[in-house]
């Protein structure tokens, strides 16, 4: 492609990507009238920090915010755990059923959210966890694309590691703590910034299995924000609201960039 | 010197010992629903009371339901607009990238901010953009003379909105993809074509997509499985209407699994999908197979 025309594509689409998030930011600093003007205001001025102000004055937010950060710590830390050791033991040892076993794991992946939905609300129904964190967690806590990821890692391994350490009488159980784990950063990075995405982002499931208004996460929380509001939007709170739910997402983001596309390239090319 | 275990009989039992936490709430949490949902589409079952085998009858019904064909016309109108204009606008962004450039992280940086926020988010944000009283899109208009559109609440135009933002959500990650598809074409083909004089628009046309061509119908097929799944952006902008324009087939799902609580109904749908989305798989992965044996054997 031609130079210019290349980069000119480029710029045509970095705006278009980036303006609804400009005007997310400047609506959410302007005052409700500015917002509703006529003709409306295009910059913030004044600038106001009342949205944010009020926002986060309602203790609501900062509850969400919380319940939000518990699931995906919570989550990500049970995945990468339970990831580890089942992708360690499907690479590098041998037991009975270990391939049947690995490969209804990967089935579990092509199976879409919906299908299992309605039994998992009537499972967690029937546990009494309507309602609980349980609900939002437990299920969560393991996942065939961690396990598919560390099994990648893991297959990578030298065997003459693992041999020295038999003979110094290490058990499997040490050797996957001390040695073997240890190597896998990359891989929990990977499988840690995808897990964080997916739990924070998540809206389906914590919509249906939470009703109450301080179990809400994020997503839930703000959509019941909005529909409040259905007959007259107080637009500029809304932004400042949704602002305050997508800041961690973007901060994490940026900081773990390369290990998200790394993580992109293996699901889509090899999963 | 105590004597040595066989290495391999300790190794069964720590394998197994390993993988069970994993295995048990994959099992538990994710297969078992799978295999329930199943049966689940043969009775019918409110939740409260026992579910009752009524066999074959939720299939046909669903067939039978006027708002069935409407369902599927929406979604599948869905899927085939958004793949068309996600697919050429990824593939013009991943043509752009694919040079020497200083500052290309800042660029697939840019179009990744869309990817990793919240469907519900975003969602929030283009509400307010097709806002028809002081919304960005109908202010754009105005400048160039035009009247303002409603855009979410006209049955006309509801689902191409809808289309047009999940396509501004998911451009980065196929944008990515595609480049890594185009990064890996084979140089001395592009570089020998341009010696025989095909440069510009017939060498992309000619050499370059054809030779992309797999990786093209692989982004395709894993975007138009997404695109099926649609469902958050409907559940907050348009509640599947107006009249039914914008119920796809996710979200006629949940309101049949939680409005009216026809479970029966609703897991029934969910295998429909699931058989949908298993074929496109399927595709695949044959597909994928097919041209990594080509590639080997040349």
């Amino acid at each position: 492609m031609n130079r210019a025309l290349g980069l000119t594509t480029l710029w045509i689409g970095a705006l278009l990507c980036a303006a609804p998030f400009l005007l997310l930011i400047t609506t959410s600093l302007m005052t409700y009238e500015q917002a509703m003007a006529y003709p409306p205001a295009f910059w913030p001025s004044p600038l106001t920090l009342d949205n944010f102000r009020k926002a986060m004055g309602e203790g609501a937010l900062w509850r969400w915010f919380g319940n939000s950060v518990l699931v995906a710590v919570l989550t990500v830390a049970g995945q990468i755990l339970t990831g580890a050791m089942a992708g360690y033991a499907f690479a590098r040892m041998s037991f009975r059923g270990r391939d049947v076993l690995f490969f209804i794991v990967l089935m579990t992946m092509m199976v879409p959210v919906q299908v299992n939905l309605v039994p998992l609300f009537a499972l967690v129904a029937r546990l009494g966890w309507v309602d609980t964190y349980q609900a939002l967690i437990i299920p969560d806590l393991a996942g065939a694309f961690g396990i598919f990821l560390f099994r990648q890692w893991f297959m990578g391994l030298p065997k003459e590691l693992e041999d020295a350490a038999r003979l110094d009488g290490c058990s499997p159980w040490r050797f996957f703590w001390t040695v073997a784990l240890p190597t896998a950063t990359p891989a929990v990075a990977t499988l840690g910034i995808f897990q964080f995405l997916a739990s924070w982002n998540t809206f389906m499931w914590p919509l249906v299995a939470t009703h109450a208004d301080h179990l809400r996460t994020l997503p839930v929380g703000l959509a019941a924000f909005r529909a409040s509001m259905r007959e007259t939007t107080d637009w500029p709170l809304l932004m400042a609201a949704t602002t305050v739910a997508i800041v961690p997402a973007i901060i994490v983001f940026l900081f773990l960039q390369k290990q998200f596309m790394k993580g992109l390239m293996d699901g889509a090319v090899k999963g | 010197m105590q004597p040595v275990r066989h290495p391999l009989r300790s190794e069964r039992i720590w394998g197994l010992l390993l993988a069970s936490p994993a295995l048990f709430i994959i099992g538990v949490f994710s297969l078992l629903p799978t295999l329930a949902s199943f049966l689940i589409g043969f009775t019918d079952w409110d939740l409260l009371g026992a579910p009752k085998w009524v066999g074959l009858d939720n299939y046909t019904s669903l067939l039978a339901d006027p708002v069935f064909p409407k369902v599927v016309a929406n979604t599948l109108l869905f899927v085939v607009l958004y793949l068309v204009l996600d697919l050429v606008l990824a593939l013009a962004l991943a043509l752009a990238l694919n040079q020497k450039l200083r500052g290309l992280g800042f660029f697939r940086t840019a179009y990744f901010l869309p990817v990793v926020t919240s469907m519900v988010a975003v969602s929030i944000v283009w509400e307010w953009i097709f806002d028809p009283r002081g919304g960005a899109l109908n202010e754009v208009l105005r400048w160039f003379g035009g009247e303002p559109v409603h855009w979410l609440s006209d049955p006309a135009t509801a689902l191409p909105a809808l289309v047009v933002m999940s396509v501004w959500k998911s451009l980065g990650t196929n944008v990515v993809l595609f480049l890594a598809g185009l990064q890996a074409l084979p140089g001395e083909v592009l570089e020998s074509a341009e010696v025989d004089g095909a440069t510009g628009w017939r060498r992309f046309w000619h050499v370059t997509l054809p030779l992309l061509g797999p990786t093209v119908l692989l982004v395709g097929i894993l975007a138009g499985i997404r695109a099926f799944q649609t469902f958050d952006s409907v559940y907050i902008m348009t509640h599947g209407g107006p009249r039914r324009s914008t119920t796809v087939i996710v979200y006629w799902l949940f309101q049949n699994a939680f409005t009216y609580f026809k479970l029966g109904k609703a897991s029934a749908l969910a295998y429909m999908l699931f058989a949908v989305l298993a074929g496109l798989t399927w595709v695949q992965w044959t597909l994928r197979k097919r041209w990594v044996h080509q590639e080997q054997d040349t």
